[in-house]
């Protein structure tokens, strides 16, 4: 019998991904181990290993498909022995999906194919997808009545976790998102799985003409991280009670520390840059108010014991954050380093989900554009995200004179459920003493 | 019989007990149930079961009269009571046993005898086959008894609860009904149709006080055309023993008084909870107005101690005990996904003729809820299958929230409706809104297609009328 490979989850939190390449055809033997196709999700490209041998029989799912449900038969591979006449039954009942036929079967999760990362639950998984109710299909599985709710309350009600048979959405659920103010919001107000559909039924939309008055525009379809990108900082603004904290630190001892730090540098090895500074630091401060170190939950407030901080990287068409684990018992030397790595690992799509999820606390830096100062949005569950601006030359007042001094504003915007104004000032003052004495850092 | 150990002792074999401890069996808990007098509780043996045994009786002998209406002759009609009471218990014996074969099958434990709890864990049964049982879990499943009102307690003999009048040795010639509940009107249809002068007196302003005040007051109508004279706001004040009739004061709210003469009373003026003799003081077990105090789920403030059915509270129904009784032993056995009883999701049905039914919110509480609302009415009159029937005279009603088109109650009155009920019940245990109802297909000719046509006509779009 063939034996289907179906969509693997990348992470606990996947529910489909994007069936980026091939690199197998019908007919072309598989062995164990072998790549046989690319699988895209919101965060990353990962590679799709078979865990069996045989010969790939059919391609149930056409390369490029987007929103593939996980555990979807995405093709079928025959076993030794067997010819293309054994893959008769089993392309019936399929379908569904436009581009090419993938049955919806609720076939158990058989393990033929496994991602090549193995992937654990990052803390970051629950708040990410909170069981979600949809099956990737279109098919929302809540109450007629939930849905109408959710409608009118502006709430995605895919986002819900279901409290009735088999995880539906039911009334109650919503009504508890409403008191809770967990549920994210719907991504627009138009029907959303209407929207899939006509996604899925046109893979290859035509540009569409600008509606009447409308100037010319060019489409950019919405790629998975841009979706993602949008629902979370969505939710974070809408239902994170944001707060800001800005302090000026000096950073010209840092700066000299750090040009000393580097000129000992053996060669070819490590480069701190201001940024590998300000991760430590944040990780330090984290520790000295460990109150900050904190993300709401329904249950509670989670206070983590380790500072792992993820930093934010621009990548093209969007950003990632990959994280430095425990930042405060490493090294500058190691944190730049791991800092490289990720960095360019993000950059070529290559992060694995436990290389980017479950962070306790962001930074984001735009110190390199020339940025002054800016307020950066909250990335859930987090509790906090520090943004740190240029460090430039300012006039500063020093025992009542003017002088200049090498300045870097920093703030900290707070989620005010988790933290406190006062916790977060102290955080910043944590923060601030440990920039502006840098060496304390290396104790 | 010797001390034995179980997982789940159910006090009390009624349709709530038994059905826990099938439940329960189902679970792979070692089970046992305790039972003093019959399997099947009240309701299989002296309530739901012989009642509707009995009105169906009454419907028959009313259709036997009424057969000319059918293009029929059914001459020198009658009824023999002891006849007619004899079925009745044939039908409760019938089911009784088949309680016990359940029971067998599941292999669970009867032990007949009064059942006290000894301490947190243990059963003491009284009796020739008692003993004590321990348990991980004790249910409480005791039931309920007629409320008696002071200086007209039921004697058994011309002041009756519903145990006699179910088993009358002789048909009496005029009644007094006190009490206007489901008990109180079933009783009144039963001996109206059998051709009694019956007289209902009820304290509150409407009769069947539960019901949608609208139904009521078609019900209302219906009886008094019938013959049966309704007094509501009224009281029964004093009560008169004669050799064999009683003589009543009834109080009305004029505050003019009068007097009824009638050969019996029944005392239908609701039931209490059976919770005396248990043991429930000294372990602290939290009561109030009569019945055991639970969470939803069954349990009551001392752990390891539940109760379920009419001794945890209203609404005193045998499907409601049945499904607390499955909640409860879930929630026992750890089941994932238990849901606490919802009392807004519990049907209710009255077998008198017209018979009523009902779930959800009556228009008058979904209001008082600060709601709008939407209602859509359809008659029997503009039903084809009603008419062919003969049953032109009756009602379907539906109240939604006009904002979320959550259907919120549902009531009924006419012939059959009982049976049509559950239809709503599924759609608001569904959580569908009109949408769905609307497009659901109603098969033609049914009585059914009322329900589908009083949602249409409370969103203006009603077809037949």
């Amino acid at each position: 019998m063939p034996i289907p490979v179906l969509m693997p989850a990348l992470s606990p939190t996947m529910t489909e991904g994007k069936l980026a390449k091939w690199h197998k055809s019908a007919g072309d033997t598989v062995s164990a181990g072998d790549v046989i196709a690319e699988i895209e999700t919101d965060k990353a490209t990962m590679e799709v290993e078979a865990v069996d041998e045989g010969r790939l029989g059919k391609i149930l799912v056409a390369e490029g498909t987007d929103g593939v449900a996980v555990n979807t038969p995405i093709a079928l591979l025959l076993e030794d022995g067997e010819d293309e006449s054994a893959l008769e039954g089993f392309e019936a009942g399929g379908a569904a999906k436009a581009p090419a036929a993938a049955p919806a079967a609720a076939a158990e999760p058989v393990a033929a194919a496994a991602p090549k990362t193995e992937t654990a639950a990052a803390p970051q998984a629950a708040a990410e997808a909170p069981h979600p109710s949809g099956d990737g299909e279109g098919r929302v599985f809540a109450s007629p009545l939930a849905r109408r709710m959710a409608k009118q309350a502006g709430l995605d009600v895919t986002a819900i976790r279901g409290s009735g048979p088999h995880g539906r959405v039911v009334k109650a659920d919503i009504e508890a998102a409403l008191a809770s103010g967990s549920a994210r919001p719907a991504a627009a107000a138009a029907d959303v799985s209407k929207e899939k559909a006509a996604e899925k039924a046109a893979p290859a939309k035509a540009a569409p003409a600008p509606a009447a008055g409308e100037p010319e525009f060019e489409l950019i379809p919405h790629s998975s991280m841009r979706k993602v990108i949008a629902r979370r900082l969505t939710e974070a603004k809408q239902t994170v009670p944001h707060f800001y904290l800005t302090v000026d630190c000096e950073i010209d001892r840092l700066l000299e520390l750090r040009k000393a730090l580097n000129d000992q540098a053996p060669e070819g090895g490590y480069k701190l840059s201001v940024n590998d500074f300000i991760i430590k630091a944040a990780a330090l401060a984290l520790m000295k108010v460990p109150a900050a170190n904190a993300s709401w939950s329904e249950e509670g407030t989670k206070r983590y014991r380790s500072a792992d901080i993820s930093v934010a990287v621009a990548i093209e068409g969007g950003l990632i954050t990959p994280v430095i684990r425990a930042a405060h018992t490493k090294g500058l030397a190691t944190i730049s380093e791991e800092m490289k790595v990720l960095a360019k690992k993000a950059r070529d799509g290559k992060l694995t989900p436990e290389e980017y999820q479950g962070g306790t606390f962001s930074v984001s830096n735009l110190g390199m554009f020339g940025v002054k100062h800016f307020e950066a949005v909250i990335n859930p569950p987090q509790g906090c995200i520090l943004a740190v601006g240029a460090g430039e030359q300012r006039p500063v007042v020093k025992n009542g004179a003017l002088a200049i001094a090498t300045v870097m504003s920093c703030t900290l915007s707070v989620d005010h459920r988790v933290v406190d104004g006062a916790v977060g000032a102290q955080y910043m003052q944590a923060f601030k003493a440990l920039i502006e004495n840098p060496l304390s850092m290396m104790l | 019989m010797a001390d034995k150990s179980y997982d789940v002792v159910v006090i009390g074999g009624g349709p709530g007990g038994y059905v826990a401890a099938i439940r329960a069996a189902q679970l792979k808990l070692k089970t046992a149930v305790v039972e003093r007098a019959h399997l099947g509780g009240i309701c299989l043996n002296w309530g739901c079961i012989p009642t509707k045994a009995l009105l169906r009786s009454a419907e028959i002998y009313h259709y036997m009269q009424h057969a000319a209406d059918y293009g029929l002759s059914a001459a020198q009609t009658g009824f023999d009571i002891a006849a007619v009471v004899k079925r009745s218990r044939n039908v409760a014996k019938q089911l009784n046993s088949g309680v016990g074969f359940l029971m067998k099958k599941n292999k669970i434990d009867v032990v007949m005898g009064e059942a006290t709890l000894e301490g947190v864990g243990k059963v003491r049964v009284s009796g020739e086959q008692g003993g004590t049982l321990s348990a991980r879990h004790i249910i409480i499943a005791t039931g309920a008894r007629p409320r008696a009102l002071p200086g007209m307690e039921p004697d058994k003999k011309l002041i009756w609860t519903y145990f006699e009048a179910m088993v009358p040795d002789v048909m009496p010639k005029s009644l007094l009904v006190v009490g206007s509940g489901a008990i109180g009107i079933e009783f009144a249809s039963f001996y109206r149709t059998l051709g009694a002068e019956v007289t209902v007196v009820e304290v509150l302003p409407q009769i069947l006080p539960a019901e949608d005040a609208e139904i009521a007051a078609l019900a209302r109508k219906r009886f008094e055309k019938q013959g049966i004279r309704i007094f509501t706001d009224a009281k029964v004040t004093k009560v008169d023993k004669g050799s064999n009739s009683i003589t009543a004061t009834i109080l009305g709210k004029d505050g003019k008084e009068q007097t009824i003469k009638a050969d019996r009373m029944i005392s239908a003026v609701g039931v209490q909870g059976n919770i005396e003799n248990l043991g429930l003081e000294a372990l602290g077990v939290k009561t109030e107005r009569g019945t055991i105090v639970t969470d939803g789920y069954g349990r009551t403030n001392v752990e390891g101690i539940y109760a379920i059915g009419d001794v945890a509270g209203p609404p005193m129904l045998a499907h409601k005990a049945e499904h607390e009784g499955v909640i409860c032993v879930e929630t026992i056995a750890g089941v994932a996904g238990v849901h606490p009883l919802d009392r807004l999701k519990i049907p209710g049905c009255t077998y008198c003729s017209p018979q009523i039914a009902s779930v959800g919110l009556t228009e008058a509480k979904a209001k008082e809820s600060g709601r709008k609302v939407r209602v859509g009415r359809f008659p029997f009159i503009g039903n084809g299958k009603a008419i062919a029937l003969g049953e032109p005279d009756g009602l379907v009603k539906v109240v939604f929230d006009a904002e979320t088109g959550q259907l919120l109650g549902a009531h009924m009155i006419g012939a059959e409706v009982t049976e049509l009920i559950q239809g709503y019940v599924v759609a608001m245990n569904l959580e569908t809104t009109e949408e769905e109802l609307m497009h659901t297909v109603f098969p033609h000719p049914t009585l059914s297609e009322m329900m589908k046509e009083a949602v249409l006509d409370a969103y203006g779009r009603v077809l037949n009328i």
